[in-house]
């Protein structure tokens, strides 16, 4: 635990959002009044070299992202920051624009001049509004200072950062979807190819990147991208948000970096479990990925690790589960979510998420057979792969997880006719416990 | 009819019939200031792309009104310079906008699976005792709408309830009822807000 925080360093601190205090004690804006000094293909290389991934959930290196960005086209360029922050148990971006905002806003800057861009739009989804007061009130600020607005620092390089509110849709942190929403449709993905680097928003070639991703730009501006690799493992360079939520005792963000293992973000960073009890199982990166066992808990939460032990790092939303979760129920509350917030879009994923969910819910009534099983493996399976962007993986991925891991569970629950796991924390009347 | 041979398919009990049109409304007009606001707001995006601002243009119409009546909607529909049809696409979209009345607090509890770890499901199931209402629901005063919404992003705080525009944040099932107490004598002063926006708050 001997890291120091560099993304979250002072978030804790009074009126640690505004300007003046980023530019007492972050060295503010003077990232980015580096970067106008440099060419802007140094600048990728430099993110590149860095080994900075996507934030976001994919991994994906931002840099390749970027030098992926059509040059040689009339059309103007767009940066899109993803601040839909939707995925449960991701809570990261939302301390970040919430205490650090001008870091993102000088990430959006950077970047724009980096794949050359004159307009970044923060996407910032609905129930964040208060989030959004800040952000607008801090970048008219930044605009007043010079540090946005046209020519900025007399290098003849003008930006604009400007601020849309989605509405309540989950599936609009997908790229292409968050793209769609922008243009003012309902938020559904495209068909990829053509990505967005060459044909996103307004069919202009544009970069989506996830808020956290964009406020390390700065920092490898500052410090160099040598600097930042180190901060980690190999191919797993720079601080990295972890959100620790459920039954632990002291739920939050923290920072660490990558070689940080899943125990120590659990015992050491957050506590330990609630109540003392005995851990069952971790999600290690949002409700999307597949769980990991209590024998997993000294795999390090790196990008590759995690994916070595079987499952995803995503956006880094542990979600800790203790021996009172019954994980029907559980697959059942997240199917629950992802039949919701399916856009509908294609079929598998919009008829098969319903069918899990209403076989889950059978199961979890005691009310099902022994050939639900079967049947709630073999949809789940027609979902995964099957459909335009990751969502359908996503719907599926719970099910076909916990079924995994914890059949007996399942087959408990047919034998008994009844659900053999009823915590105290769930609801008494079945209107409350997902029946609708 | 099923798609699935094992499978029932919801739909098959629907007739269009049923189908819930836009609220026809009073005719609706922007205020002058939302008008400003709106004609600022679309000066963001290339002009010819002003359907980017529909989802602003929406919720300044139901800021003005409450929700959305089809009147709304067509103003809306003016304003952008696209068809109302195009308009109420978006808006059967997005949960974030309502097409019926709603009370003056609408209660948005998050039951997904970190606020449901620590008892979500009992806080919806104590909010509606104590309302007399189930999710979904006004209560007949047009005071509180209990609903309840997918993730909330603010799992460490759980478990979470959006009021309107506000948060409140580990609301225990044991509060509930006092909790509704407290929005009916002090109103939207008993709402925690989001921790992190503490000093914000004060001034």
């Amino acid at each position: 635990m001997a890291y120091e925080p560099v993304l979250t360093k002072h978030v804790g601190e009074p009126n640690a959002y505004t300007l003046d205090f980023y530019m007492k004690n972050q060295r503010g804006y003077e990232g980015l009044r580096r970067a106008l000094t440099m060419k802007p293909n140094d600048i990728i290389e430099q993110v590149k070299a860095s080994g900075l991934r996507g934030r976001g959930g994919a991994g994906f290196p931002t840099g390749m992202k970027w030098q992926f960005v059509l040059k040689d086209t009339p059309k103007p360029k767009y940066i899109c920051c993803n601040a839909d922050e939707s995925e449960p148990g991701t809570f990261k971006d939302h301390v970040l624009m919430e205490r650090n905002p001008h870091l993102l806003i000088e990430g959006c800057a950077i970047s724009c001049y980096a794949i050359g861009a004159k307009v970044a739009y923060i996407y910032i989804r609905g129930e964040f509004y208060h989030v959004q007061e800040i952000l607008e009130a801090e970048i008219e600020k930044a605009y007043k200072a010079g540090y946005l607005g046209k020519n900025i620092f007399g290098s003849g390089f003008d930006c604009d950062v400007f601020m849309h509110r989605g509405a309540g849709a989950y599936e609009a942190g997908e790229e292409t979807a968050l793209i769609e929403s922008l243009e003012g449709k309902r938020a559904q993905p495209r068909l990829k190819p053509p990505f967005p680097a060459v044909a996103g928003l307004y069919q202009c070639p544009t970069a989506v990147n996830n808020v956290e991703t964009l406020c390390n730009v700065p920092l490898i501006m500052l410090n160099g991208a040598e600097w930042f690799a180190k901060l980690g493992p190999e191919k797993n360079g720079g601080p990295k948000l972890y959100c620790v939520s459920g039954h632990v005792k002291k739920p939050g963000v923290y920072e660490a970096s990558m070689d940080t293992t899943l125990r120590e973000l659990i015992y050491d960073y957050a506590g330990g479990i609630r109540g003392d009890r005995s851990l069952k199982a971790i999600i290690p990166g949002g409700s999307s990925v597949p769980l990991l066992l209590p024998d997993q808990l000294d795999t390090p939460a790196s990008f590759d690790a995690v994916q070595k032990a079987g499952s995803l790092l995503g956006s880094a939303g542990l979600i800790v589960l203790d021996d009172s979760v019954c994980m029907v129920w559980l697959a059942m509350n997240l199917l629950h979510f992802y039949r919701h917030e399916s856009c509908g879009k294609c079929t598998p994923c919009r008829e098969g998420g319903d069918w899990l969910y209403k076989l889950l819910l059978r199961l979890e009534r005691g009310e099902g057979q022994a050939k639900d099983l079967d049947l709630l493996f073999g949809v789940a399976n027609n979902i995964i792969g099957k459909t335009l962007c990751a969502f359908g993986d996503a719907a599926a991925t719970p099910v076909l997880s916990t079924m995994k891991l914890f059949r007996a569970e399942y087959e408990a629950h047919v034998r008994e006719g009844r659900c053999t796991l009823p915590a105290d924390w769930r609801a008494r009347q079945p209107l409350f416990a997902g029946a609708h | 009819m099923s798609f699935h041979p094992e499978m029932e398919y919801a739909p098959a009990k629907f007739h269009r019939s049923e189908r819930k049109l836009a609220v026809p409304g009073e005719p609706f007009e922007y205020t002058p200031e939302h008008q400003a606001k709106f004609d600022q707001n679309v000066t963001q995006y290339p002009p010819d792309q002003r359907k980017s601002a529909i989802l602003y243009a929406l919720y300044l119409a139901q800021k003005q009104q409450g929700y959305l009546t089809a009147a709304a909607m067509r103003h809306v529909a003016e304003q952008i310079r696209c068809t109302p049809a195009e308009v109420e696409d978006v808006v059967s979209y997005y949960t974030m906008f309502y097409t019926r009345p709603v009370g003056k607090y609408v209660l948005n509890v998050c039951r997904t699976l970190s606020c449901a770890l620590l008892g979500a499901e009992r806080v919806t199931e104590e909010l509606s005792a104590k309302l007399g209402i189930k999710p979904g629901e006004t209560d007949p005063t047009g005071t509180f709408t209990l609903m309840e919404v997918e993730c909330l992003g603010a799992c460490d705080r759980a478990p979470v309830v959006m009021v309107n525009d506000d948060w409140h944040e580990g609301l225990s099932p044991n509060q509930c009822a006092k909790f509704i107490d407290d929005i009916r004598a002090r109103g939207g002063a008993t709402f925690t807000g989001c921790h992190l926006d503490k000093e914000r708050r004060r001034t």
